[in-house]
Parts: structure tokens; C-alpha cells; sequence
């Protein structure tokens, strides 16, 4: 059993990752991670959303009739994006004035009705919770790497605006990296948000390559004193 | 029995009834703490445009004004207005740059009587970050430039950005967001200048 926690946990925070990997969920990534706290922000937003929907759709699995299992999942996760957006409005009102038309967004990422359907319907609720836990950190890992980076590049900062997200203490959390007189505008815009991403993947491609290399030289000298001891 | 169709149908039905059920006892919930922080929002932006004020004086004489060709929305915006003996001696205009580098640029600005502006602040825009989002006062203190500068017939001219021969500063490489939020002050303050009637009508803002 722990095993197979621990695959999935590999699955969502490297090897399946919703953003890296299946390329899930791209219109919010690349348009809100302008800052660290925007990712931050919109990386809990969606994990909250797919620990519910996928704890609901797991929960409710045997009594959705396949004919109709994909309306029913859309309407779980939009109740849930609606109560997310209700719930940032009320309590974190700047970080919903910020994060605007992504909220609602939230809906429309394929990681999350992707999950329902591939995983949440066919499993029970607690290894559910946990995959939706793991491609969520997933998801939100790949929004700071990227938040970090552009905001970095553009304004030499880091975690600029995080009071709005946690509160008036984490106005100290933020650190000026680089004095910039001027930003680097194609970090802060969308392009710079596809470039970004690109060099992301290519740095995780590098790493899984790396990777692969070294275990075929492993195999190979395996292989190779196996046939010394034959002899 | 049943047909099958029936059956999904009504189970749908079950489940968007449930959904919809939740979210309203939600709406329900969250709707007072929302109002609160929107007026908080308010209360702020209004404590910072003009601090001699008491706020909650000023939510209550508000009037609602509908004047495209001065404050650029054909919807209604609000006006405050600050009566020190009965007196007003300040407005806190809400007003609109239509003409903003990515659509409006929502602005509060107290003006005096005369057309004075006292302070002008950005409520809302959706201008490039890194070059038109210097009128944010948390990116820059440009807006601090309209403090106290004064509007009328002789220095018109001057309420424009240098590039155009006025006396504002552009920010490199945006020229035009800018140039609408000082010629949407300057409208703005030209308003309240050239009507005076704006003390007089009686509030009539809904309740915030």
C-alpha cells in the first residue's frame, strides 16, 4: 500500500506532473505567475479544488451511471470553484482582486476534471485525496518555479505583494534580489511566460535523460561482473 | 420501469439541485463578510484621498452622478462630498480614464470646490505590469504629483505629460496610460470647478 502512496506521490510531483508533464492547465499557469504571490495564490486555489472535487467524485463513484459520469464531475468542480471564489473574496479580498478572472478559470483546467475522470472515479477517497494532494503540490510547485523566475528577471524581487495573500507580516518576506531601473518587460509579459516554461521542461527532460544514462551504465556494469562470476 | 434516459436525467437534476443548494447557503454565508471588505476597500482608498475626513460621513452624503463626457462612464459613479460647518470644502470623486492602454482605468480623486486636487488614487486597471501599473501607489508615487495642483483657465495647458508640453512626468515607454489618468483628473477636477450645484443636490447614494 505504501507503495503504491509513494507512486503516486512521484506521479503528480515529477513524472506526471500536471504542468511539466501533461501540459494541464496552461492558460492560468503562464497568464497569473507574473509574481510569486499570484502563483502562490492561484496554486492553492486549484488544490483546494481538486482535493474537494476529487474527494466528491470519489465519494459518489458507484452511483454515477457512465453515461452521464462528465456532467456530473463539471458540475462538482464548478460548485467548487464557485465556493473557492466566494471564500477568496471574503477572506483574502486583494489576492482575489489580483488573481480576477483566474478564479474563475479554474474551471476549465484539465488537471482537474482530468483527475476526476482518470483516478478520482475509479478509486476509493483516500488514495484519491492523496493523488489530488500530490498533482495539486505538483501544479503549484511548477507555478513558483515559474512565478520566481519571471518575477526575478522582471522586477528583481521575490514574493512582492504577499500581504495580500497572507496577511500584513509577510510585507518582510520580501526580498529585493537585484535593483532593477528598469524592468525586464519580456519576463512580466505572456511570451516571456511560454519561454519560461519551455526552458522548465527542458530542464526536467535534461535531468529524466540524466537520469536514464547513469541506470543503463548501472545495468551495464551489473551485467558485466554477472558474467565475471559465470567465468 | 423506467427508461434509462429518465433516470440519468432526474439523477442530474438530483445533483445540480444539491450543487446549486450548497452554493446559495455559501453566497448566504460569505455575502456579509463581502460587503465588509468592499467597504473596508472603500473606507481606505477614502481615508487616503482625503485623511481630514471622517469616512463614514462621507458614505452617507454621496451623490450618484451619470456624466460620460466629464468622469468617461455611462454608468452612474459616486460622489462624496466633505462639509466642514455645512460648508462643502471637499469632493471625492470617483471617475474613469476610457482611454487607458488596456480599457479603463478607474480613479478616486478629492478635489476642492474651486478645482483644487487634493490627491488622486488608481481603484482598478488592467494596464501592462512593470510599465503602466506605475500608477499604483505601491509601484511608484507618480500619483503623488496631482497633490495640490490647482486647475483653471490659464494652466489648462499644462495638465498633460511633458511630451505633450505639459507638466507631468511619462513614465519610458508608456506614454499612454499616463496621459489618460492626468487628462481624466483634469476632467475631473474641471467638473466639480464648473458645477457647483454638485453641493447642493441632496445624497442619494444606495447604502454601501
Amino acid at each position: 500500500m505504501s507503495q503504491n502512496y509513494k507512486e503516486l506521490a512521484t506521479q503528480g510531483l515529477w513524472s506526471n506532473n500536471p504542468g511539466l508533464v501533461q501540459l494541464l492547465g496552461l492558460c492560468p499557469l503562464l497568464a497569473v505567475t507574473n509574481t510569486v504571490t499570484n502563483a502562490l495564490g492561484l496554486g492553492i486555489a486549484t488544490l483546494l479544488v481538486l482535493l474537494g472535487s476529487n474527494l466528491v467524485v470519489s465519494a459518489i463513484r458507484n452511483w454515477v451511471p457512465r453515461e452521464i459520469r462528465i456532467p456530473i464531475f463539471v458540475l462538482v468542480i464548478a460548485s467548487f470553484v464557485t465556493a473557492v471564489q466566494l471564500l477568496m473574496n471574503a477572506f483574502t479580498y486583494e489576492l482575489y482582486l489580483a488573481l480576477g478572472i483566474f478564479i474563475p478559470l479554474i474551471v476549465t483546467n484539465c488537471a482537474i476534471i482530468g483527475r476526476a475522470e482518470a483516478f478520482a472515479s475509479k478509486n476509493p477517497m483516500l488514495p484519491s485525496a492523496f493523488d489530488a494532494l500530490m498533482m495539486g503540490l505538483g501544479f503549484a510547485a511548477v507555478l513558483l518555479a515559474l512565478g520566481a523566475m519571471r518575477e526575478l528577471l522582471g522586477q528583481g524581487t521575490l514574493f512582492d505583494g504577499a500581504d495580500a495573500l497572507l496577511g500584513s507580516w509577510a510585507q518582510a518576506l520580501r526580498v529585493e534580489v537585484l535593483a532593477l531601473d528598469h524592468y525586464f518587460l519580456l519576463a512580466l509579459l505572456p511570451p516571456g511566460a511560454f519561454i519560461g516554461m519551455g526552458l522548465l521542461i527542458a530542464g526536467k527532460n535534461a535531468i529524466d535523460q540524466r537520469k536514464q544514462r547513469k541506470q543503463q551504465v548501472k545495468t551495464a556494469i551489473t551485467r558485466a561482473r554477472v558474467t565475471g562470476t559465470i567465468v | 420501469m423506467k427508461h434509462p434516459v429518465t433516470k440519468n436525467a432526474l439523477l442530474l437534476a438530483l445533483v445540480a439541485i444539491i450543487c446549486v443548494s450548497i452554493l446559495t447557503l455559501l453566497q448566504q454565508l460569505t455575502a456579509p463578510r463581502i460587503a465588509e471588505q468592499r467597504l473596508a476597500n472603500r473606507l481606505a482608498l477614502l481615508h487616503d484621498v482625503l485623511p481630514a475626513a471622517a469616512e463614514q460621513q462621507l458614505l452617507d452624503d454621496c451623490i450618484s452622478i451619470t456624466a460620460p463626457e466629464w468622469l468617461g462612464r455611462t454608468s452612474p459613479q459616486s460622489v462624496f462630498r466633505w462639509r466642514e460647518q455645512g460648508v462643502v470644502s471637499a469632493f471625492v470623486v470617483e471617475t474613469t480614464a476610457p482611454d487607458g492602454y488596456s480599457g479603463n482605468i478607474d480613479l478616486m480623486v478629492a478635489i476642492t470646490p474651486d478645482g483644487t486636487v487634493l490627491a488622486a488614487r488608481t481603484l482598478a486597471h488592467q494596464e501592462t505590469p512593470g510599465l503602466g501599473d506605475k500608477i499604483e501607489l505601491r509601484k511608484s508615487d507618480w500619483m503623488h504629483s496631482f497633490a495640490n495642483q490647482a486647475v483653471h483657465e490659464a494652466n489648462v495647458r499644462s495638465w498633460a505629460v511633458r511630451k505633450d508640453g505639459g507638466d507631468f512626468d511619462q513614465f519610458t515607454g508608456a506614454t499612454i496610460t499616463p496621459r489618460a489618468v492626468v487628462n481624466a483628473v483634469k476632467r475631473a477636477a474641471l467638473f466639480v470647478q464648473q458645477h457647483p450645484e454638485l453641493a447642493e443636490q441632496p445624497a442619494n447614494c444606495e447604502a454601501f
